[in-house]
């Protein structure tokens, strides 16, 4: 069993951060590893982020967004109960090199995942420039450690009510204007891998994104979580989840993560009429 | 002798009773339903308890096949089971899964002229009547010896190599990757040909003799081999990680939804209990209209696993013909009972899709066979031009798994074969690094529940005098 030490709700209840008790996996874990949770016997194995870990405590942290059955289950779980599995530290690390100045992108709760990163990249020795998108001011989360853990901080809004209006390619192009950017980490929503590597692209900046296909092992035992690199079929759970973003196939995973939509709003709904007080 | 042959063999083999084709097609309950105590008798007197068993030498972990089968026709079941265990630790699943018929029963001397005696339905028995029936005495165990052995894996020569030592009084932990220990006989094989149950009570059993099961340890993420030893203070690692690295076609549209690995699709089914769904939370896609793509075991499973998901057609797709294919006779057999068909001498060129992605057919070529390739069967070469295309919403990919790099490639001075298993001493299941064995399907490929649990046994007895005398 794997306690629940520490609980918090962000962004108006929609995203959860969870400390959990994984002596083990805390030890040895580094920026960039994912962990797969599982709540209960009928629970379905869940690949999260680790935004943190404290090997000295023997402690992680995940926070997640709640976006159907499996992560508003999650929701429910309260400091002193447990997740039944957590199996981990799964994926290749971050590679973290000094390579001069870097700017690290990060949307909705890729904030999250970005920020270990954006930290081990800082220690490394780069210039490090964090740019944060959310939908609305209430949705950003992890600000104040994003500007710590970065020397320079922007924030974009969709709707403008915080920081500049706009997308975070609007702020990443005026970034890479200056000509000076070695290197893009992005991390969020996959459209905005997307239009983040399409725009590195242009001025030939190398791009590293992280990618959240399906996934049920997360040991490359079953091949649900392939993704399409440069012409080539990779797991990324084992040979990811970062790759280099100009040789993504986007569109192939937009739809491959939603094969099971349909199924899953089945039952998610099914969940939410049974217990209607848990779903958000 | 050669009178006797002939009297006995006039009765004929007892059919075990199975539930209905067109009823079982839909459920997930075991197919074969189990001998009664009368039948089972009465099929051990068709046993001419050779002298000179030719049967003995088909089973790779040599059961006393005559002396167990002469204890069950005395009514002696206890005893039995009792024969049965000096030799093979899983005999519930064995007598399931065991490809009898070029095993044991393919030598058995009443098959020459007529049917053989059924050696694997009895193992069964004497297993299930001990289950249902027995006192769940424990074996006796040495005195603890303070030797720590890790091993790492659960299928079935991980739950050997550490059954065998515990009564040799070893202090035994299984690290296991997956939630739950048991490795293909509960992710890969079905509820329906292996009950979970019966490797649930297997394992109990292990554990009540003092073996520890961590899960979710995936050796090499979350452990090292190196440092079982420099920091967990093991003093001998097995390796049982099975050929868990699935193999796809690589065709193009390999990658649209609705082509599967049957690793993954098995998983989803049988570990996940997806078949529940949405009781459980796992989702696994259901076909209308699903093609398989091999015909070993796996495929076999995929196949009748789909059909009692609620497919309308299910199709194997096979490149060679009906003499090569893998899978034990009787799940072929099976299959076919439950209205699977099969496309033989055929093979996939590519897939179609539609706008969403979805799978929605695949292109295949008629094949036929040529000169004998290196597995000594005869290649299958395409006809040209005879493509034709297949409709279907969902393909399952079980045409053989290879090499899963996680862990060797995460421990050093591991001797790999150009394949990617790990290089081992058959005899003993040595490895070149120093305290390190391996065994099963790690070392020798994809193959069999009773060769792995073989493997698991030379390499505990190794383990064992390596850790008594230092070799
Ligand atoms: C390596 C990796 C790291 C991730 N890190 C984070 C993180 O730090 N924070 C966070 O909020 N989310 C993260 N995700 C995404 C997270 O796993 C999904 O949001 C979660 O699985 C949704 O499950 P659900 O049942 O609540 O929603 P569902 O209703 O099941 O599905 C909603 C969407 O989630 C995705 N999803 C569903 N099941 C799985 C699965 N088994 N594996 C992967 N994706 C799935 C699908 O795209 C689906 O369309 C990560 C995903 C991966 C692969
Ligand atoms: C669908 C299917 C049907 C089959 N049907 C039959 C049949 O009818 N008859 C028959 O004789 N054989 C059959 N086989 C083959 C047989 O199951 C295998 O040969 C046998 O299980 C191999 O045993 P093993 O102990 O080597 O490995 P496995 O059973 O594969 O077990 C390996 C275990 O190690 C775990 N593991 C992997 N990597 C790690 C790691 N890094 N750290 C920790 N744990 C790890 C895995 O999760 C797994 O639990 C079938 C196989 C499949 C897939
Ligand atoms: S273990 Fe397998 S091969 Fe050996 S006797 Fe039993 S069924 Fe036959
Ligand atoms: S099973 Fe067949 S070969 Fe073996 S002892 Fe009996 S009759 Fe002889
Ligand atoms: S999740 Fe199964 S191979 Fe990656």
């Amino acid at each position: 069993m794997f306690t629940i030490v520490n609980r918090e709700e962000m962004a108006e209840g929609t995203v959860i951060l969870n400390e959990i008790e994984a002596p083990r996996i805390a030890s040895r874990a580094k920026p960039g590893q994912f962990v797969i949770l599982k709540a209960n016997e009928e629970g379905e194995r869940i690949p999260l982020t680790m935004a943190e870990t404290d090997p000295q405590k023997g402690t992680i942290t995940i926070i997640y967004m709640v976006v159907g059955k499996s992560t508003a289950l999650f929701k429910t779980l309260q400091v002193g109960e447990a997740y039944q599995d957590v199996i981990g530290p799964l994926g290749k690390p971050t590679t973290v090199e000094k390579v001069g100045n870097i700017v690290c992108v990060g949307g909705g709760t890729g904030i999250a995942v970005m920020h270990p990163i954006t930290r081990a990249l800082k220690d490394a020795g780069n210039h490090v420039t964090a740019i944060l998108g959310a939908r609305s001011k209430d949705l950003l989360i992890l600000e104040e450690k994003m500007a710590a853990a970065s020397h320079e901080l922007l924030i974009t809004t969709d709707d403008g009510s915080y920081g500049r209006k706009g997308f975070v390619t609007d702020a990443l192009k005026d970034v890479l204007d200056k000509g000076d950017t070695q290197m893009v980490v992005a991390i969020g929503p996959v459209p905005m891998m997307k239009f983040v590597s399409k725009l590195t692209s242009e001025y030939q900046v190398k791009t590293i994104v992280s990618l959240n296909p399906i996934m049920v092992d997360g040991t490359g035992m079953c091949g649900g979580c392939r993704v399409t690199i440069g012409g080539k079929t990779k797991f990324a759970c084992v040979d990811g989840p970062e790759f280099d973003g100009h040789q993504v196939d986007y569109d192939e995973l937009m739809l491959r993560i939603q094969a099971y939509c349909e199924d899953e709003k089945r039952c998610f709904e099914d969940y939410c009429m049974l217990k209607p007080d848990y779903a958000r | 002798m050669a009178g006797q042959a002939a009297k006995k063999e006039k009765t004929p083999r007892l059919k075990m009773p199975e539930q209905e084709p067109h009823v079982r097609a839909r459920n997930f309950h075991e197919v074969p339903l189990g001998l009664t105590a009368e039948m089972a008798i009465e099929e051990a007197g068709r046993c001419l308890q050779c002298k000179k068993p030719a049967c003995v030498p088909g089973c790779p972990v040599g059961i006393d096949i005559p002396g167990f089968i002469n204890l069950i026709r005395e009514g002696e079941f206890t005893q039995s089971i009792r024969k049965l265990w000096e030799k093979n630790s899983l005999p519930a699943v064995c007598g399931r899964v065991c490809p009898q018929e070029i095993q044991c029963e393919g030598l058995c001397i009443v098959g020459k002229k007529g049917e053989p005696v059924a050696i694997g339905n009895l193992e069964r028995f004497a297993a299930d009547q001990e289950r249902a029936h027995g006192t769940g005495e424990l074996p006796p165990r040495a005195k603890p010896n303070g030797k720590k052995v890790a091993v790492v894996g659960s299928g079935p020569s991980g739950l050997t190599v550490a059954g065998d030592l515990i009564v040799k009084g070893y202090d035994v932990t299984i690290l296991e990757a997956f939630h739950k220990p048991g490795g293909v006989l509960v992710y890969g094989i079905p509820e329906f040909r292996l009950p979970k149950a019966i490797v649930a009570q297997e394992i109990n059993f292990l554990e009540r003799l003092g073996v520890k099961v961590e899960c979710n340890a995936v050796v090499g993420r979350t452990v090292s081999v190196d440092e079982l030893f420099e920091e967990e203070g093991y003093d001998a690692v097995y390796i049982g990680v099975g050929a868990g690295l699935p193999r796809f076609m690589n065709i193009p549209g390999e990658n649209l939804i609705g082509i599967l690995s049957a690793n993954e699709y098995l998983t989803r089914a049988n570990l996940m209990k997806a078949y529940l769904f949405p009781e459980v939370d796992t989702p696994i896609p259901i076909g209308k209209n699903v093609v398989v793509l091999g015909a070993g075991n796996v495929a076999m499973d995929a196949a009748r696993t789909a059909m009692r998901l609620g497919a309308d057609k299910v199709r194997i797709v096979y490149r060679r013909s009906r003499d090569e294919m893998p899978a034990r006779t009787a799940e072929i057999h099976h299959a076919e009972e439950e209205g699977i068909e099969f496309f033989l001498l055929t093979n996939p060129t590519r897939y179609f899709g539609n706008e969403q992605g979805r799978l929605t057919g695949m292109e295949c070529l008629k094949m036929e066979l040529g000169e004998p390739d290196d597995s000594g069967r005869r290649r299958p070469v395409p006809m040209e031009g005879s493509e034709f295309s297949l409709d279907c919403d969902l393909c399952v990919v079980a045409v053989g798994s290879g090499a899963n790099p996680l862990l060797t490639q995460s421990t050093k001075d591991m001797q790999l074969n150009k394949w990617g298993y790990i290089d081992a001493d058959l005899e003993t299941g040595k490895t070149r690094k120093k305290g390190v064995w391996a065994g099963g399907d790690i070392v020798t490929g994809a193959a069999t529940v009773i060769l792995a649990m073989g493997a698991g046994r030379k390499a505990a007895d190794s383990i064992d005098q390596y850790l008594s005398w230092g070799w």
